[in-house]
């Protein structure tokens, strides 16, 4: 590699820096302030994107920027107002899932506005030529937006610290409850942050349509590449998102640059990782304070009855039987629900008992598909062999994973789960030689022998019934205690000789196996896999699933994924904008219930 | 000025306040006894609104303000030192005093930094310092002159005296008969007696969230049987 050409790659990489800057910051700043992590901000990334793109087809690409960050902006406020408002109250994982039932919104919205097809976006007029920088052509444009990041940073920290009101928004970022006592109307301090970070998310789509056009996909790349910066420079801190912006920027530049684009996410990857062990808290963040009055213990899961165990029992004899009474759609659409239910059970594992809120568990759910599935069509393997060894692809996933995550607790972990799934995700899409790519594999069916419905039906039964109960059995298991003792008071735990990162870390594992087995087993059903099994949209089908059976049950796993199965299976097929519809539904079950549905039914069988 | 009424509040399950009855008046300096655990910041804190009032009323110059949010509480008047200070350790002395700055308010006194450093002479000398940088003593008086910027008409005081130097505890005194000079309405919690009588009108004993007595604060000098009773420890 010449002088002149790292040069380039160095210079692309300021330019890349400076859109990711204005995300990221947008982010920290909304967290800091509110305490909420905003899934919906690559979202709003995207609508500035499309609206930019729209108005600029009238008014000219200049005046497009200032009105899309400004309309992303108006957005962001109506969002705080109506939504976010309600709910700063609600515990933490529930605040994340309406931020994602937002996505899901604004995605369909999107959709339904501008349709599916990616928009080009004009150039930016003044600066759409280029200049010759060490002897090659370079955009003008890419200098324009190397000037704006840190111009930008510059007015955020002269906002920050120059005016009454960032003096305020730093107070109520270190203790909000101590700001109202001293008069400071939290309300529109909040409404204001959320609308300046969605400012600034709006700006940075603008300002990326000369680059590169307007897609649907963009939303959770763009998230997830601005927790990545968030987790690697420090949550909450607006110099620590430039640092990472620039670092991260860089790196995705020179692998570019070096012609190896696959290696981007391996290499980001990497830079995460070192910095999480070195650093957990980023480079320039701080050890986050103890949430101030935590709510109590959860109450203990009690072992289930013999009564119960025999109603379980039970339950398993009558799917047995039902080949016997129906067949076609109903076991096509019950082997989805058992599949899905082992994959619930298997999340709730780690996020009930264990205490680890993972917001990527579909990424060991799609790493155990396409392990059997390319077992089966790249490895030869017979088909048997490839539904019980392709799991451990889920398993390793997650032992290699975990191994990070449990270093982390509460949001960091959920917006780190996120990123690596989003990496997983990524690989799997753009390895088009080995994965198939977008298209994904065809042709995996299972063997002759039980290629029928009903037979496919018992081996989903069998396997997905006894993952359950394994998982189950460890929980009663001195393995289970010391995990819930970990969760509860990590530090007494630890006095008392227990390695609760040990103990998660094997939990995790032993949770993304179990992921994968539902994987597999969805592949074969299906005949087929695409990315979207480890979607991050799928991570939080598991996620609803959970909470829609109640997390502090044993059982309600089951039962969410029964309902919510069903409940997809007859929207999808009925309506085209069913992202939206399942996004409404979330949104209006946090609203109705901040505290949970089962938080709900407690209190009500309480009075 | 200030008037509780049978108030009750708790923390989740727990109930601590008991009907607790007090009231407080313009240029009064009124001081919340009782050991431990009592309930004196409980008390403090549901009058300013950060704990939810069960039942029972509080009422600031007549108008019921118990079911406002605390920073409406702050903007009728009424200011909040809390017993931990709760100071912005990332933010300077002076961005301490901003926070807390209100519009000027009749009928009560106009603070501005210059005459709060003139009070405590000691923030006047580390204007740009950060809050987390100061001594205890020093974050103790910024607390103070945080809500003072919020030229309140009656302020809660929770334990100014805790853990400071005896120098610095006259100062305080000092401090606290100087608001009282200005006509505020002053309450204030307190475990350290010796305290309470240089500054203290008049006095209510807690104990497990009910008034046990109340009296001038001559009256309780003299009375050992409630000192003993309630407040030795
Ligand atoms: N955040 C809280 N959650 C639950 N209980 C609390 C909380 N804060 C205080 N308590 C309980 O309320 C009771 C009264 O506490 P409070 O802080 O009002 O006492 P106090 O009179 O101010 O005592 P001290 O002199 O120690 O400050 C105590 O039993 C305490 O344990
Ligand atoms: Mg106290």
């Amino acid at each position: 590699m010449t002088y002149s050409s790292v040069l380039i790659q160095f210079l692309n990489g300021l330019a890349g820096a400076s859109t990711l800057f204005l995300v990221a910051a947008g982010l920290s700043l909304i967290f800091g302030v509110t305490r909420i992590i905003n899934f919906a901000h690559g979202s709003l990334y995207m609508l500035g994107m499309y609206v930019a793109v729209w108005a600029a087809e009238p008014l000219g690409f200049w005046w497009s920027v200032p009105i899309a960050a400004l309309a992303v902006a108006v957005f962001g406020a109506g969002v705080e107002i109506a939504l976010l408002r309600r709910i700063y109250g609600a515990p933490e994982l529930l605040q994340l899932l309406a931020t994602f039932a937002l996505v899901l919104i604004v995605k369909d919205f999107t959709l339904w506005q501008w349709g599916p097809e990616d928009m080009l976006g004009p150039r930016a007029p003044g600066f759409s030529g280029a200049v010759e920088i060490a002897g090659r052509p370079f955009p003008e444009y890419e200098l324009f937006l190397i000037g704006f990041g840190p111009l930008v940073l510059g007015a955020l920290w002269l906002l920050l610290t120059r005016t009454r009101w960032g003096t305020l928004v730093r107070a109520a970022t270190q203790d909000r409850e101590m700001a109202g006592a001293l008069g400071v109307n939290q309300k529109w301090l909040f409404t204001g942050v959320f609308a300046l970070g969605a400012l600034l998310a709006g700006l940075g789509g603008a300002l990326q349509i000369p680059r590169e056009p307007a897609t649907l996909l963009i939303d959770l790349s763009v998230v997830s590449d601005a927790f990545v910066v968030v987790v690697v420079g420090g949550l909450g801190s607006i110099g620590g998102a430039f640092v990472a912006a620039l670092l991260i920027a860089e790196i995705k530049a020179f692998c570019i640059g070096l012609g190896f684009s696959q290696l981007t996410l391996v290499v980001e990857f990497i830079v995460m990782a070192v910095v999480l062990v070195l650093r957990p808290w980023g480079l320039l963040g701080r050890v986050p304070a103890p949430a101030r009055g935590a709510g109590g213990a959860e109450p203990p899961l009690e072992a289930p009855s013999p009564a119960a165990i025999g109603a379980l029992l039970a339950l398993c004899g009558a799917l047995a039987l039902v080949p016997a009474l129906s067949a076609g759609y109903t076991l096509v659409l019950l082997t989805d629900v058992l599949v899905f239910a082992l994959f619930a059970v298997s999340l709730h594992f780690i996020m009930g008992p264990a205490g680890l809120h993972s917001f990527g568990h579909a990424a060991y759910f799609g790493l155990g598909a396409y392990g059997a599935g390319l077992l089966l069509v790249r490895g030869g393997l017979p088909m048997e062999l490839s539904l019980l060894l392709g799991p451990l692809a889920g398993g390793l996933g997650a032992v290699l994973f975990g191994w990070f995550c449990v270093r982390l607790s509460g949001v960091y972990l959920a917006m780190l789960t996120l990123a690596f799934a989003q990496i997983a995700w990524s690989v799997v899409f753009q390895w088009d030689a080995f994965t198939g790519g977008s298209n994904g594999l065809i042709g995996i069916w299972p063997a002759p022998w039980l290629s029928s419905k009903t037979a496919y039906y018992y081996v989903t039964l069998a396997l997905s019934a006894g993952g359950v109960a394994l998982l189950w059995r460890a929980l009663y298991s001195p393995f289970g205690y010391a995990l819930r003792a970990g969760r509860d008071s990590p530090l007494r735990a630890d006095a008392i000789g227990i390695d609760v990162r040990g103990l998660q870390w094997a939990a995790f594992s032993l949770a993304g196996l179990f992921a994968g087995v539902a994987g597999a087993l969805y592949a074969f059903s299906k005949g087929s896999i695409s990315p979207e099994s480890l979607s991050v949209p799928r991570s939080v089908d598991g996620l609803v699933m959970v909470l829609l059976g109640g997390i502090q049950t044993l059982t309600g796993p089951l039962w969410g994924a029964a309902l919510f199965t069903w409940l997809q299976d007859a929207v999808a097929r009925g309506i085209d904008y069913w992202r939206a519809v399942i996004g409404g539904v979330v949104l209006l079950l946090v609203l109705a219930f901040p505290q949970g549905l089962t938080g709900f039914l407690r209190r009500r069988s309480a009075a | 000025m200030l008037e509780l009424r049978a108030l009750s509040a708790g923390y989740g399950r727990a109930q601590i306040l008991f009907e607790l009855s007090l009231e407080a008046k313009p240029g009064e300096v009124v001081v919340l006894l009782g050991r431990n655990g009592a309930g004196k910041s409980t008390t403090l804190k549901t009058v300013m609104g950060l704990l939810r009032t069960r039942a029972g009323e509080v009422r600031f110059d007549g108008q019921r303000i118990d079911r406002l949010p605390p920073y409406r509480i702050a903007r009728l008047g009424l200011g909040y030192v809390p017993e931990d200070r709760r100071i912005f350790t990332d933010l300077s002395v002076m961005e301490n005093l901003e926070v807390g700055r209100q519009e000027p308010r009749a009928g009560a006194p106009h603070w501005t930094p210059e005459r709060l450093f003139a009070l405590f002479p000691n923030l006047g000398r580390m204007p740009e310092r950060l809050g987390g940088r100061m001594s205890g003593g020093e974050q103790q008086m910024l607390t103070i002159a945080r809500t003072l910027m919020g030229n309140p008409r009656a302020v809660l005081l929770d334990e100014p005296s805790e853990g400071l130097a005896p120098v610095i505890v006259d100062q305080m005194a000092q401090t606290i008969l100087a608001l009282k000079k200005e006509g505020l309405c002053v309450l204030l919690c307190e475990q350290n007696l010796r305290f309470a009588h240089l500054v203290g009108d008049r006095a209510y004993v807690v104990e497990k969230g009910h008034v046990r007595y109340a009296g001038t604060m001559a009256e309780l000098e003299k009375n050992d049987a409630v000192r003993e009773q309630y407040l030795s420890v």
